[in-house]
């Protein structure tokens, strides 16, 4: 009994060591980025972010000058460590953790002490935040003091084309894939199964075959680059998985709550708007922060329909433009791309739930 | 007199019937002749307007999403004003007319027009058999472009099904499952674009010398290594960082549906198990494995699917340079930056012909299950 006791405690801690060692793997990347966004240009470039954390690193305390009688070219011997020129280059570590270097040419050059010592660089800024999201100039401060003006990023921007992207690309598909799925489930109509078959054939069918055609009906219709295309586009691609998820929840609603609506005269219309929607909000609500994550973050699908017009450009495009102009501007780069994060991180870690829901009910989209 | 009564009675009713049935022609010409032209007017505005962006936002959010309600409720009032017997036979292609339109319009005809696309020069005039075809399967760029997506199919896909696996069941024996749950799934609500942005900052390489400000190179230098430039050196392998980031991304998404599935394991099953003297590995490979087979074949299957147009990644990260190309983003680079159409086409085609068994079985199943 003791024993079995003993091998559930070993169990217990090779299980949540493995399985806090794995959280940690995944977490590290993203704290990386989160950390970086309020560091100064300067900290960045110079040292690691995990610097931020209490570290112990090697501190100059002193620096004299070379000692009279040192001879470079033989083997010296100053401040308690012995070697030759080449090894006090690159600095000799004494039996009590000092670190002995030799700073400059062999005429010409100082000594220089260091220790290790306890330090951490706390120095936090709001800094890179203001230039991201500033529209056409912003003003930071420089080392010295003064006040420098620097090009914005225009984040602030691209974050409000995101949001008008992405909700009524996410109400669109819901409201007209509802209303196919209500007419699929409930209603008659000649060819219903085969139009059915065709939704579930293309649940698969990758975007990438659309792109071409659609781009060139966009230029005939002059609606390249504007908002129209791309929510289309984005119900387009999204409709089958949309109406089929919808069709699977509202086809599994009692049929009695149906046909009384019927005995009392209401129309389908009114029985859609009425009973169904409200009845199917827990599935509405699943594939409502699905199709919202995935048209927040898509890249792709604006690449194309949106393009080049820089007024219109969401997120994730100015962040791959940044990427491509300013790929060391880490400063930058982080705080944009924190921006760019932080609303589908909030949806998710407060809609999980549904969001897991919606996962778990079909998890094909083309 | 009886005669004379019953015309006259018939002549108000016809022209009672003729003035209000004019009447309701005309609302039925008007209400939607006024909802298209605010229709119109809005899209005009967003199109060309000058207002300022948050203005912009609301009333395209407003216009965008109130449009589409607005079209159903005046299609349906003209509907409902039909004949009973008309209405009837309208009403389902209200529901689903939208619907399947857009979905003729986006993908089933696109798929149509591109095949034939497929089959024409890189400007779409002249057709030229299968040319792109035997392009696509023989050019050098194409060739690294389908090794490394098979690639990432193979160490990408599959690593992810495993570590969501291994997750899936640490986690259902631990006592911080949600917490652990709920940091692995994260990596699922960023954009491919920003989880690009935050493995490039790991994998950034200074010169030797200076402070590594990449965790790598950081690690790899205190490891006593020169600093390396992890995506552009050591071809085809450098693949690996970029599918590291699949995987970073897709295990939460695998792990979610076996948490799921191993959850609907019958207790009683495991512990019979473990009364007869099964080892742990045991229970794992003989009774979990087997049991959630069904649900590892789907996720197993989405996760290839979606491996297979792999694009953002390999777009942000390297631009395909370095031989990192894959089927996506050379489909991208022939359609938009080669302006090579007919080519880009063939690309695409050969995508839908790789989903083509995944489809048939979707359909299978649906013939199989439904009593549609």
């Amino acid at each position: 009994m003791k024993s079995s006791k003993r091998e559930n405690l070993i169990r217990d801690i090779v299980i949540n060591g493995t399985l806090l060692l794995l959280v940690l793997l995944w977490t590290i990347p993203t704290l990386g980025i989160f950390i970086s966004s309020f560091r100064t240009r300067f900290n960045i470039q110079t040292s690691g972010w995990w610097t931020i954390f209490p570290h112990k690193e090697w501190q100059m305390v002193e620096e004299r000058e070379i000692p009279e009688d040192a001879d470079p070219d033989g083997v010296m011997n100053i401040a308690g460590a012995t070697g030759t020129f080449d090894e006090f280059r690159e600095g000799i570590t004494t039996e009590d953790g000092r670190q002995v270097i030799w700073s400059g040419n062999k005429s010409l050059g100082t000594i220089r002490i260091k220790e290790k010592r306890w330090e951490f660089l706390p120095e936090l800024t709001l800094n890179n935040y203001g230039q991201v999201l500033a529209g056409k100039s912003y003003e930071i401060q420089t080392a010295d003091g003064g006040t420098m003006e620097v090009q914005g990023d225009n984040f602030l921007g691209a974050f409000l084309n995101s949001l008008t992207v992405s909700i009524p690309a996410t109400i669109i598909p819901i409201l007209i894939a509802a209303f196919a799925a209500y007419g699929f489930a409930w209603m008659n109509f000649p060819g219903r199964k085969v139009f059915f078959i065709i939704v579930v054939a293309l649940l698969v069918v990758p975007l990438q075959i659309a792109l071409v055609p659609i781009l060139r009906d966009y230029v005939k219709l002059d609606l390249n680059g504007t908002f129209l295309a791309i929510w289309l586009a984005h119900t387009g691609f999204g409709l089958p998985l949309a109406t089929y998820l919808l069709f699977n929840y509202i086809k599994g609603l009692p049929r009695d709550i149906l046909e009384s609506a019927f005995i009392d005269g209401a129309s389908h219309f009114t029985i859609f708007l009425r009973l169904i929607l409200p009845l199917s909000v827990p599935a509405l609500a699943s594939f409502a922060i699905f199709q919202f994550l995935w048209v927040w973050n898509d890249y792709l699908v604006a690449l194309v329909f949106i393009g080049a017009k820089p007024d219109v450009q969401i997120l994730t495009m100015r962040i791959a433009e940044m990427v491509g102009s300013r790929g060391s501007d880490w400063h930058l780069l982080t705080a944009g791309a924190f921006i760019s994060m932080i609303l589908p991180l909030i949806v998710f870690f407060s809609l999980q739930r549904y969001f897991v829901r919606g996962l778990l009910a079909g998890s094909v989209k083309g | 007199m009886e005669g004379q009564r019953t015309k006259s009675f018939s002549l108000t009713t016809i022209l009672e019937w003729f003035g209000s049935t004019f009447g309701q022609i005309l609302t039925a010409i008007i209400v939607p002749v006024v909802t298209f032209v605010v229709m119109w007017r809005g899209f005009i505005f967003l199109r060309d307007g000058n207002a300022p962006k948050l203005v912009i936002a609301v009333v395209a959010i407003i216009w965008g999403v109130g449009g589409v309600a607005l079209i159903y409720f005046v299609t349906n009032w003209l509907i409902e004003r039909l004949p009973p017997r008309w209405t009837e036979r309208l009403q389902p292609f209200l529901f689903v007319g939208p619907a399947l339109a857009i979905l003729f319009w986006y993908l089933a005809i696109p798929t149509i027009r591109t095949f034939i696309l497929s089959l024409k020069d890189r400007t779409g005039q002249e057709f030229v058999g299968l040319q792109n075809y035997v392009a696509v399967f023989t050019d050098r760029l194409m060739t690294t472009a389908f090794r490394n997506n098979l690639l990432w199919i193979l160490v990408g896909a599959s690593l992810s099904v495993i570590f969501g696996l291994l997750v899936a069941i640490l986690a259902d024996r631990s006592r911080f499952e949600n917490f652990a749950k709920s940091l692995i799934f994260m990596p699922m609500a960023i954009s491919m674009v920003g989880a690009g942005v935050i493995w490039n900052f790991i994998y950034e390489v200074k010169e030797a010398g200076s402070a590594q400000i990449g965790l790598l190179n950081a690690i790899w230098v205190m490891l006593g290594n020169e600093p390396q430039a992890w995506t552009a050196f050591n071809q085809p392998w450098n693949n690996l960082f970029l599918i590291v980031i699949l995987i970073w991304m897709q295990t939460g998404f695998a792990m979610v549906i076996f948490s799921a599935a191993i959850k609907g394991i019958p207790d009683e099953l495991i512990e019979a198990a473990r009364v007869d003297g099964a080892t742990e590995v045991q229970i794992f490979f003989r009774i979990m494995i087997p049991y959630i087979m069904g649900t590892i074949i789907t996720v197993s299957t989405t996760i290839v699917i979606f491996t297979l147009k792999i694009f953002d990644i390999v777009w942000v990260m390297t631009g395909g340079q370095f031989g990192t190309h894959v089927i996506a983003t050379q489909f991208y680079r022939q359609a938009f930056t080669n302006q090579n159409k007919g080519y880009a086409a063939a690309i695409a085609i050969v995508l839908v012909l790789a989903v083509v068994p995944v489809m048939i079985y979707n359909l299978r199943q649906f013939a199989e299950e439904e009593a549609f």
